[in-house]
């Protein structure tokens, strides 16, 4: 059963089509063309399809925001979302890609980092984030280390003057990233006003902007976990080793040191994570304690402006 | 805690099929509306919990939740995610959440109720590949009822299950049932909504909603679950005319590669295009790709690279076609739309329009009909309040590539902006507007020639001379631009209305958005043959000075001003000019820096028959002045001085 569909996209031959009405094939006149319209419907794989929204959202992106960059955690969704930049801009991605870096990564991360800046050519920008003394003392301990991202980001934003920036957020992570829109401005203390959010529909994204706002950009919004594990499994794309089993544990999410716990898994490969993941429950970012704190804790990170 | 006990999720809850790696299953889009507290999002807590999807411990906290706020399990909680929701207990925005059944994913996105979220109801709803209207069996049909089953067929969504919620508060009375299914029928019917399934559930207590139930043993029909599983995949069509919509255009290496989505059709290497509203046509050399062979053909829902055969200008927005099916053209158009603006939509008041890649500023023509979605009945009016649907015919400034929304509905629904922010959306339809397509002998344009009341005589008695274009042509260096600003000022000091258009003033605005490349250049002279035919017409004496090295671009812009165009070759050869290099030119291409530079890296196409030769190399700027202003006198003055 593994073989067939990626081989026929290698192949760049959707053939489904060309198979099922023998009157589409490449020689046919425009009359004949013309007289087997109908409502046949493309067979797109469910990745083709979340692959082609996200190129779009990339392009748009790049079309209408600029200057742009990317957060790039190094974690696998933002990985999935550089190897997307690649295919949208042709091999290229033309834009800086930051590391929010809080001197605290794992030690893998960083290696990784090292190794992918130049090998997928990325203008790369090293983001050092404050320390926990200029963080909010009446959060909770935990979200105090994620402020030190949320302030390192609005200070690289205001350094570049950043317009847009790119963020691998999925709406199945977590139920306040669900109410996510895919354009998200956010005013200039980088705030979200998640009661007012623009309307978004027909892939009509907001790119109009009063001066002072600045874009969050999410393209990977309606992607699912597991999605993200396909795609990087059909795509090959390369991840921090971190997320395979070793001693019964492995880390599914990726966050700093002391705040990112692995869970208990025996999973070793990507195929042994899809498996896993098809039957927990166990939510993604059990392992990032500062969503826990409090019953409205991830609420309140995100409107003071966290990831 | 619920007064019934939760049953716990089925044993044989399903489990996903096996897939393929590198493939996913099949995504089926819903969305559930409904008036507000007819139970939406206590059906989708139920859903998710019933299906299994809950993630572990989620039923607890639940549960936690409910009990500090002294009340019964509440099934909504588990999508009202926002503290501030759960204190209004109204849900405010839209939310996706996922589930399974054995046959597929689903991802539901939660459309709130309460009228005032309307806009964030379309942001859900629009994205739907089929949806479920819930409406409460004690209540009946309700404003929002019927404002939603409205929207669904504003937004194109054909595949409609009704829930008929809450059953066990009428204790499960068939007869109440067919009473609200009747109902709904009826008014689902009046607007062309047929709908798929009409089901009695109780979203709190489970039944018809993953299960079967006792409690209504006259219903034999699918469950909630059930019928969501019939519902077909709504992807994008392949077997209509080809769409793409060009997004961008990118030249990070030698390729030129359009950049788009192709929205429905299959698009294929070799294919003729048209490209709309330019009416250019080109073929597909290649569709791109990264880290994969290029393929040979693609189709609706990808998104592609593409380059052409030919070095044509090309924007954002144009829309890519075959022959033989392209989008009318048009610059007024009916449509169908729902209003989101907190000020009125008003007849004469100017919008941007969204139109895939496409934007531009449209202008409220008339208000055919206001149509109130609780009575379907329809009335004039002069504007359209927020959260009402109308039918209103819009122009606008440029002429349009358009389908119908019934017909093409991804190439045929657009979005109005007011501000920076979206105040409607509204789908197409054509019907009494011809296209202008072969209506118009200039094939690019829907504008007739203008009736002036000022002629062209009236012109020329008031100015003392006629309009015309004195087109320099030739080499960088060649005193094109020191000719063209003396001759005008000697003119204007005569009485002449004269200006001179030149790389300066083009390229800052009117030209602004192109490059260098080949095609660009082309394009570049083509917007200023045009525009100094224009100067023309209102009587000017338009100068150019542009190296134009091909005859054939100069060809075009003496089509453009016809009889009044003068070519005039400002004559240096190259030695002269590249020992002049007033800019350094010269020496940048020499050393590599400038590409496809005319007279080293590029050919300069002399004219064969000039109107006028101007030999700079040999004569002093006084000279050649006095020479074109001899040609001015003896072309463009009604009686030659003596």
């Amino acid at each position: 059963m593994a073989e067939g569909a990626p081989l026929l996209r290698e192949y760049g031959v959707y053939s489904s089509i060309e198979g099922s009405n023998p009157s589409l094939s490449a020689n046919s006149t425009p009359q004949k063309r013309a007289a087997a319209y109908s409502f046949e419907r493309a067979e797109m794989n469910r990745l083709d399809e979340l692959e082609a929204q996200s190129i779009y959202i990339l392009r748009e992106a790049y079309n209408r925001i600029a200057p742009l960059s990317m957060l790039w955690s190094l974690g696998k969704d933002s990985n999935v979302m550089v190897w997307l930049a690649k295919k949208a801009f042709f091999g290229r991605v033309p834009f800086p890609a930051i590391l929010l870096d809080t001197g605290n990564e794992l030690d893998e991360v960083y290696a990784f980092r090292d190794r992918y800046v130049p090998e997928w050519g990325l203008d790369y920008i090293n983001a050092e984030c404050p320390g926990y003394d200029e963080t909010d003392p009446t959060l909770p301990k935990n979200a105090r280390a994620a402020e030190r991202k949320t302030l390192g980001l609005k200070r690289i934003i205001e350094a570049h003057d950043f317009r847009g920036i790119f963020l691998g957020i999925r709406r199945d992570e977590q139920a306040v990233r669900g109410k996510e829109r895919v354009f998200s401005p956010r005013d200039e203390s980088g705030d979200w006003d998640y009661k007012d959010q623009p309307p978004e529909f027909w892939d009509q994204f907001k790119t109009d902007f009063a001066p002072g706002t600045h874009v969050r950009i999410h393209p990977l919004l309606q992607w699912t976990e597991v999605d993200i594990w396909r795609y990087i499994q059909r795509e090959r794309i390369p991840v921090v080793p971190l997320y395979f089993a070793k001693d019964g544990m492995r880390y599914r999410s990726l966050g700093e040191k002391d705040i990112t716990r692995p869970v208990k898994s025996d999973a070793a490969t990507i195929e042994e994570i899809i498996a896993e993941l098809e039957s927990t429950k166990e939510p993604e970012r059990a392992g990032r304690v500062m969503d826990h704190d409090s019953e409205d804790a991830f609420e309140r990170l995100r409107a003071k402006g966290y990831m | 805690m619920p007064d019934r006990p939760i049953a716990a999720p089925d044993a044989a809850a399903p489990l996903a099929d096996a897939v393929a790696p590198g493939t996913s299953r099949e995504l089926l889009k819903i969305v559930i509306v409904g008036h507000v507290d007819h139970g939406k999002s206590t059906l989708i807590g139920r859903l998710l919990y019933d299906t299994g999807s809950l993630p572990d411990g989620k039923l607890e906290e639940l549960e936690a939740i409910s009990r500090r706020r002294g009340m019964a399990l509440e099934w909504s909680f588990v999508l009202d995610a926002f503290q501030a929701e759960r204190d209004q207990a109204v849900t405010i925005d839209t939310t996706q959440i996922w589930f399974k059944t054995a046959k597929r994913d689903y991802v539901i996105i939660d459309a709130p109720g309460h009228r005032e979220f309307l806009k964030n109801m379309v942001s859900g709803a629009a994205a739907a590949d089929a949806a479920i209207l819930v409406v409460d069996a004690a209540e009946g049909v309700r404003e929002q009822t019927r404002r939603h089953g409205y929207l669904l067929h504003l937004l194109g969504i054909k595949q409609v299950a009704v829930a008929i919620n809450k059953l066990d508060l009428v204790d499960f009375a068939e007869a109440r049932f067919a009473e609200v299914s009747q109902e709904i029928t009826d008014y689902l019917g009046s607007i062309g909504v047929t709908p798929s399934f009409i089901q009695p559930i109780s979203a709190r207590d489970g039944d018809f909603v993953a299960k079967p139930s006792e409690r209504a043993p006259w219903y034999s029909g699918p469950t909630v679950l059930e019928a969501l599983d019939r519902f077909h995949s709504v992807t994008a069509p392949v077997g209509q005319p080809l769409r793409m919509a060009v997004q961008d255009v990118y030249h990070f290496d030698e390729r030129r590669i359009l950049a788009g989505r192709i929205e429905s059709g299959i698009l294929r290497v070799g294919d003729t295009v048209l490209l709309s509203p330019s009416n250019k046509t080109a073929q597909v050399r290649s569709i791109e790709a990264w880290n994969a062979p290029n393929p040979v053909q693609a189709h609706s829902g990808q998104s592609v690279g593409i380059t052409l055969n030919e070095q044509l200008f090309v924007e954002r927005g144009e829309i890519l076609s075959h022959e033989d099916a392209p989008p009318q053209l048009s610059n007024t158009f009916r449509a169908n739309i729902f209003w989101l603006g907190h000020k009125p939509l008003q007849v004469g008041k100017t919008y941007k329009m969204k139109l895939l890649t496409c934007e531009v500023q449209v202008t409220v023509h008339k208000i055919e009909s206001i149509i109130d979605t609780e009575t379907l009945a329809s009335r004039g009016g002069e504007e359209v309040v927020r959260n009402s649907v109308a039918e209103v015919v819009l122009k606008s400034r440029r002429i349009l590539p358009l389908d119908e929304f019934h017909v093409l509905p991804r190439s045929g629904r657009f979005v109005l902006l007011e501000d920076y922010d979206v105040v409607g959306g509204g789908g197409i339809s054509m019907e009494g507007y011809p296209d202008q397509r072969d209506a118009l002998t200039v094939r690019s344009t829907n504008v007739y020639s203008v009736e002036h009341r000022v002629t062209p005589e009236a012109r020329i008695l008031r100015n003392g001379h006629r309009g015309g274009v004195l087109w320099f042509t030739g080499l960088s260096g060649a005193g094109k631009s020191t000719l063209a600003m003396a001759v005008e000022k000697e003119l204007f000091a005569k009485g002449y209305q004269v200006y001179v258009l030149d790389g300066d003033n083009v390229r800052r605005g009117l030209n602004a958005n192109l490059g260098f490349q080949p095609e660009d250049r082309a394009e570049n002279i083509r917007r200023v043959g045009e525009a100094a035919a224009l100067f023309a017409d209102a009587g000017f004496i338009c100068i150019t000075a542009f190296i134009s090295p091909y005859q054939s671009d100069r060809d075009r812009a003496r089509g453009a001003a016809g009889e009044n165009y003068h070519e005039i070759f400002v004559e240096a050869d190259l030695a002269t000019c590249e020992l002049r290099d007033p800019k350094g030119l010269y020496k940048r291409a020499r050393a590599g820096e400038i590409e496809e530079f005319t007279g080293i890296s590029a050919p300069y196409e002399a004219p064969q028959d000039a109107d006028l030769v101007i030999h700079t190399g040999h004569s002093d700027v006084e000279t050649c002045v006095r020479q074109i202003l001899d040609f001015v006198e003896k072309n463009f003055t009604l009686s030659p001085s003596a």
